[in-house]
């Protein structure tokens, strides 16, 4: 599978929960803590994450990055070195 | 260009593939409310314009209503218009500077409301801007009052029993309404309830912004928006009433696409 990986800038996020119902992998959650707003923010549960950009296209605070593992030919090319 | 970061396993090597606009839009967190659809139509058109590396070219003209500010987010030239008169305002501006990309951001009260005279005519007139409508049926700003977009039977802080299509007349859908004028373009309603509605829109916003050198007439995109504070609902709650109430009566799609 596809390894992916986000940051969510735990400042800005108003715990909406958009991301957590965009996310097919269900690997998003409420944090039990709050931020400096007073809002519960998202974090990162479970470790999989494919990168599939939803979370941050719904996110209205534009509060999530996403990282995706390189592409495979790219990859390849680097281990064969 | 794009940052590397590493999980557990350190044979995966990661890369950036979405970030939020780094040169259209400021760097400050939005004042609107948690999961409110402004944020995330504010964020797409400065993507686009990013993306389109049009951000010196490009002047918007901000609305009365909850994205009054829309000039503290988006790092282009902006004016605020008086309620209602942005696509006026627009007007005049892309009359003397015709080869900047101009565009209006208005809510439904400002722009099928108060300004349903200056939209109609805008558009009747063909002028070569691009309109973004965020229909929200709702005012929000002032505190969730019924709008012309309401749904029928929606309960508003004006509509306390829900809107009385016999007394108020029914919702006013100013998209199919505007798409018959000789002067629209391009007109498409689109939605930001969930990931591919905003790929959707982003695509609908782009193609706007290049139909707008072809001063062909009046680009026209709706977004079909979101107001939880509004609404009285958790934002989850909202995109489940857009699927469930406000897509059988707005339905997405094109409405109007350039002949080729
Ligand atoms: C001339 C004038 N009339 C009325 C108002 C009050 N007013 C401010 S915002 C607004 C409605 C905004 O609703 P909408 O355009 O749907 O935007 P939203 O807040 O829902 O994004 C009204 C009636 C005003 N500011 N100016
Ligand atoms: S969509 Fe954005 S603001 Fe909403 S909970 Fe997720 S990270 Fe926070
Ligand atoms: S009142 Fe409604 S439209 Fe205004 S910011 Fe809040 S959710 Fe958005």
């Amino acid at each position: 599978m596809i390894k992916g990986n986000v940051n969510i800038d735990a400042k800005i996020c108003k715990g909406c929960e958009l991301c957590i119902i965009a996310c097919p992998q269900d690997a998003l959650a409420l944090s039990s803590h709050f931020n400096d707003k007073g809002y519960r923010y998202v974090e990162l549960i479970y470790n999989v994450c494919t990168g599939c950009t939803n979370c941050a296209l719904v996110c209205p605070e534009a509060a999530i990055t996403v990282y995706r593992q390189a592409k495979p030919a790219k990859k390849e090319k680097v281990s064969t070195e | 260009m794009s940052e590397k970061l590493y999980l557990e396993e350190p044979e995966v090597e990661l890369e950036e593939v979405y970030c939020r606009p780094t040169e259209a839009l400021y760097d400050i967190p939005f004042h609107y409310c948690p999961g409110c659809g402004h944020s995330v139509v504010h964020r797409l058109l400065m993507e686009v314009v990013e993306e389109l590396g049009i951000q010196e070219e490009t002047i918007g003209v901000a609305p009365v209503g909850c994205s009054v500010f829309a000039y503290h987010y988006m790092n282009v030239d902006m004016q605020e218009a008086a309620h209602g008169r942005a696509s006026a305002v627009a007007t005049g501006i892309k009359r003397v500077l015709p080869d900047k990309y101009v565009f209006t951001y208005q809510g439904d009260g400002d722009l099928a409301a108060i300004g349903t005279a200056e939209t109609i005519h805008t558009v009747n007139r063909g002028e070569n801007i691009l309109m973004v409508f965020i229909n929200n049926g709702i005012y929000g700003m002032t505190g969730g009052q019924m709008a012309p977009t309401t749904l029928p039977g929606q309960v508003t802080s004006t509509s306390p029993y829900g809107r009385d299509v016999s007394m108020v007349g029914a919702p006013l859908k100013m998209t199919e309404l505007i798409a018959n004028l000789p002067g629209a373009y391009y007109v498409t309603r689109q939605s930001v309830h969930n990931p591919n509605a905003v790929r959707k829109l982003k695509k609908a916003l782009t193609k706007s912004f290049q139909y707008q050198k072809l001063k062909k007439g009046t680009c026209f995109v709706e977004v079909v928006s979101n107001c939880p504070s509004g609404w009285k609902m958790t934002p989850v709650e909202s995109i489940k009433y857009i699927e469930e109430y406000m897509f059988p009566l707005y339905p997405v799609g094109d409405i109007k696409v350039p002949k080729e």
